[in-house]
């Protein structure tokens, strides 16, 4: 309560430009502390200040509805740039978390390789499969890749751009327009295809025993796992390890420390290097290394994207000052202390980006689908009977987001929301509670420096009717709906928590919850209810504008764990292909033994799609355009568009 | 839990019950055998504070507990006044399997004692008495000096705190004593009852039903006075029907 700090909006945009100017180290200490500092970190006494408020100017496109204006953004410049266009209640990741082609660029010219890369540029061979155990990297994509000139020699470009302009109705587009911006490339990703030892990734690797004589078996069992997230002090003490014991794994942890620190020393950094099949990338944030060491196939940047998931999840726990602070008061930390109860959440997340997370490769979320009616009475429900405190008002159902109240000045970032939802389905308190949960939290895109207070309520309106048949989902909690209401105001339980019911009680007057819940059992439709006959397998389909994405459901094909995670290779490498540096690539195209596969990207959308292997180019190309055509008509209710501007709290005060 | 006086509508009143105490000592488990009669094996940490509420069917009365159970991880420490506030009771909890968390309890009752509102009701629980073989106080002991000595400790005795010094401690400081399992149950109830038993009539707002307050008034304004009556994990009192 003391240690809170109020700002108005002008203080706020001048604390922007001050805290751009001072870089990471940035550590206002106002107390000396030498007892323990992992203590009590909630009780610092510390002012953080809120993320600056958009000038006037800026803060009239929020209000603007309508969908495709949304879109038009200029979404192909700098994307972090959106951040300050606050068009959609969803905002950009954290200009961390992009992929950023030219940075991809950077990284592959400091990368180590150990495998020589191929030097077959190879005209279209339909089936081909790549030998070597260098992974797609994109430096390589010119070697590994071939490019496809289709006879023709018509721009695709310009049809593309047509379409952009004159008919975005119904963009048709056929492969027999290929050109440079159309790449056919004989999947790389089958290297590093999972194979049946996938569905042993996760089993615990048990403990050493006191002898040591199981160590050389723990330790294969170690290097047979496919995906490893390890993060480091920069005095190389371990804070969190997936798989396997410290002990277990200490040599590892000594070389990683010592190759990052040699690198540190020549005042370079370590970004990426390759080991046989594993690819190792690392990153650097703050006094923390983090490093995924990966034999899935995927691109540095998406790995990077996940290393900077994990350390968001830090944050969320610590804020960025406490963080800082504990390291610059004693570098040697030991970080496991204040983080500890949290170990759950970190490997919750790094398991779903080893499974496969279509929402932290597109950095974008899944809507629950809903008719435009429907949601905007659920909106307006949340409007009625908001609370004078309430930030952000969400409410979540089969992990999917339902409906967001904001207020005007704040969006929300996807990596923030992306780090509720690990709260709310990885966290065991919190899903198995009976009751309401108040959970301090940073939100690290809406401000490192400080906790928000987060209420959660479940609902468990399936559990009523257990005999009706429920859909075959395998987690439960995922299906429960959620109230989430967050506040800057530690004290602010019992105002959400009165919030909160009247939500309940308002839905259920106008008969809404019962929408909710037939469309968390209906589940997502197949692929081929949504488009019938079509030859695609699944697709995922990105709106831009509002960073939210629209797949189908994994039945029938990718419903076990290693076809989700071979699905989601493929998607992988689609991604990592068309999001390359080389030329401005707008269609890319792949092959594997068993699949075509499309990326397809406008200024609007991103579309990645599979099909069986036999299916022709052409037909792959126009069910593409029949998935276009869908979400076209169905925008309004796959998407949440724009979000509903609350007037939020007038002044905000952030307890650090 | 319905109770045979349902039918009859009895007074009812609400009492804030805070549960306080070092991580993992068990008491979100307390509060899943008090409010589903559960047991979880590799219960999570909680993160930040759950509310629960459960009712409580005294003969005369009903009590209706709001329950904060709240994190014992020491970054949720400064959260903690947000609870105990405006509590009427408190369940400050540790292991009797392990010293450290005695200590924590003991800087919980002074904080308490120093910050909270001066009726509070306080219960002392010490948990996972499934753990120790035997509840006697030289047991232990002698579980210690075994350890010592490097003996193989009793088979299955884990108790590193014994009944008697927790118990005098709590006598002194005017507590509820109790020592309990989440796991098999034992003396759970009985806290419960207890504290619903000890809060002064007085303090008991919200009863719906006229007349309700100054009916039975066993225990009057000095919320201490006879809560030692309790202490040990004696048989069910009041039949809570919970
Ligand atoms: N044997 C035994 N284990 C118990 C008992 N009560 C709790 N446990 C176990 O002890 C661990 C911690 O229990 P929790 O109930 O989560 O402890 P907590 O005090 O709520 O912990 P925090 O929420 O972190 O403060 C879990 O693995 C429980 O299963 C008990 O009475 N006997
Ligand atoms: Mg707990």
């Amino acid at each position: 309560m003391a240690s809170k700090a109020t700002l108005n909006s002008e203080q706020a945009i001048k604390s922007e430009t001050s805290s751009k100017n001072s870089g990471p180290p940035h550590i206002s200490l106002s107390k000396e502390d030498s007892e323990d500092v992992g203590d009590d970190l909630l009780r610092e006494d510390w002012k953080p200040e809120l993320p600056p408020r958009r000038s006037t100017l800026e803060l009239m496109n929020v209000s603007q509805k309508s969908p495709t204006s949304s879109l038009r953004i200029g979404i192909t410049t700098t994307r972090p740039k959106l951040q300050s266009t606050a068009t959609t209640a969803l905002s950009l990741a954290d200009a961390d978390g992009q992929l950023h082609s030219d940075e991809l660029q950077r990284n592959s010219a400091t990368s180590l390789r150990s495998s020589p890369s191929h030097k077959s540029l190879r005209s279209h061979t339909p089936i081909y499969r790549s030998r070597s155990g260098t992974i797609s990297e994109i430096d390589d994509t010119t070697s590994i890749l071939s490019y496809h000139h289709l006879p023709g020699g018509s721009d695709a470009e310009s049809i593309l751009g047509d379409l952009l302009t004159t008919d975005q109705r119904s963009p048709q587009w056929l492969f027999s327009h290929g050109d440079r911006h159309v790449k056919q490339d004989e999947m790389p990703f089958d290297n590093n295809e999972p194979t049946a030892d996938f569905n042993r990734e996760f089993d615990e690797i048990p403990d050493l025993v006191e002898d040591g004589s199981n160590e050389a078996e723990l330790l294969q069992q170690w290097e047979s796992k496919r995906k490893h997230f390890l993060i480091l002090s920069a005095a190389g003490k371990p804070i969190f390890n997936r798989h396997g014991s410290d002990n277990l794994i200490s040599g590892y942890i000594g070389i990683t420390q010592t190759i990052f620190s040699f690198f540190e020393s020549s005042n370079d950094q370590l970004k990426s290097f390759s080991a046989g099949k594993s690819r190792f990338v690392a990153l650097t944030r703050g006094p923390l290394y983090l490093v995924a060491i990966s034999k899935l196939g995927e691109s540095d940047s998406q790995l990077r994207v996940q290393l900077d998931s994990l350390y968001m999840q830090i944050l969320s726990t610590l804020t960025l000052p406490t963080l800082e602070n504990l390291f610059s008061k004693r570098p040697s930390t030991d970080l496991r202390r204040p983080l500890q109860g949290t170990e759950s959440l970190l490997a919750a997340l790094a398991d779903s980006f080893t499974r496969g997370s279509p929402s932290t490769l597109l950095s974008a979320l899944e809507c629950l689908k809903l008719r435009k009616r429907d949601r905007e009475a659920i909106n307006n429900a949340m409007l009625q009977v908001k609370c004078k405190d309430l930030l952000y008002g969400l409410i979540v159902a089969g992990g999917r987001l339902v409906s967001v109240i904001r207020p005007r000045s704040h969006s929300l970032h996807p990596g923030d929301l992306q780090l509720i939802f690990n709260m709310l389905f990885e966290a065991g308190s919190v899903k198995a509670s009976e009751g309401e949960s108040w959970i301090p939290m940073c939100l690290p895109g809406f401000n490192k420096n400080g906790y928000l207070y987060m209420y959660v309520r479940f609902l468990d309106i399936l559990k009523e009717k257990e005999s009706e048949e429920v859909h075959k989902s395998t987690d439960t909690t995922e299906d429960r709906i959620a109230i989430l209401l967050i506040s800057a105001n530690r004290e602010g339980f019992y105002e959400l928590q009165k919030m909160a019911t009247e939500v309940i009680r308002y839905l259920e007057k106008i008969d809404k919850l019962s929408t909710i819940k037939s469309a968390i059992i209906q589940g997502r439709p197949t692929t081929t209810d949504i488009v019938p006959g079509t030859v695609l397998q699944h697709f995922l389909y990105k709106s831009r504008g509002n960073l939210q994405y629209v797949m189908p459901s994994y039945e029938p094909s990718f419903i076990t764990l290693l076809g989700r995670r071979r699905l989601l290779s493929v998607y992988h490498a689609l991604h990592a292909g068309v999001h390359a540096k080389t030329g401005h690539l707008k269609v890319y195209h792949c092959i594997s033994r068993e699949h075509v596969a499309l990326a397809w990207i406008t200024p609007m959308f991103e579309l990645y799609c599979i099909a069986d292997g036999s299916v022709e180019r052409n037909a792959l190309a126009q069910a593409a355009n029949k998935v276009i055509e869908y979400i076209r008509s169905q925008e309004e209710r796959v998407f949440i568009i724009g979000g509903v501007v609350s007037h939020g709290p007038s002044t905000l005060t952030l307890d650090e | 839990m319905s109770d045979s006086n349902a039918s009859v509508p009895k007074p009812s009143s609400s009492v804030k019950l805070v549960l306080l105490g070092e991580a993992a000592v068990g008491k979100s488990s307390l509060v899943l055998r008090f409010v589903n009669n559960d047991f979880q094996e590799n219960k999570e940490p909680t993160i930040g504070a759950a509310f629960l509420t459960q009712k409580c069917q005294l003969p005369t009365r009903t009590i209706k507990f709001e329950i904060w159970d709240t994190a014992g991880q020491e970054r949720f420490a400064s959260l903690a006044p947000m609870y105990y506030r405006n509590a009427q009771s408190a369940l400050v909890v540790y292991d009797l399997t392990k010293p450290s968390s005695l200590t924590k309890a003991k800087h919980w009752v002074a904080e308490l004692q120093r910050q909270a509102s001066p009726g509070i009701v306080i219960a002392l629980v010490g948990n996972k008495l499934d753990l120790c073989t035997a509840t006697g106080e030289h047991d232990a002991a002698e579980a210690e000096n075994s350890e010592t000595a490097t003996e193989e400790p009793q088979e299955g005795d884990a108790r590193k705190i014994t009944t008697k010094e927790a118990k005098d401690y709590a006598e002194e400081e005017g507590l509820l004593f109790f020592e309990t399992s989440a796991k098999d149950g034992t003396g759970v109830q009985e806290v419960f009852n207890a504290i619903a038993n000890a809060i002064p009539e007085t303090q008991l707002k919200g009863s719906r039903p006229a007349g309700a307050t100054g009916q039975a008034g066993q225990t009057r304004d000095e919320g201490r006075v006879n809560l030692n009556a309790n202490a040990g994990a004696g048989g069910p009192k009041d039949g809570c029907a919970c």
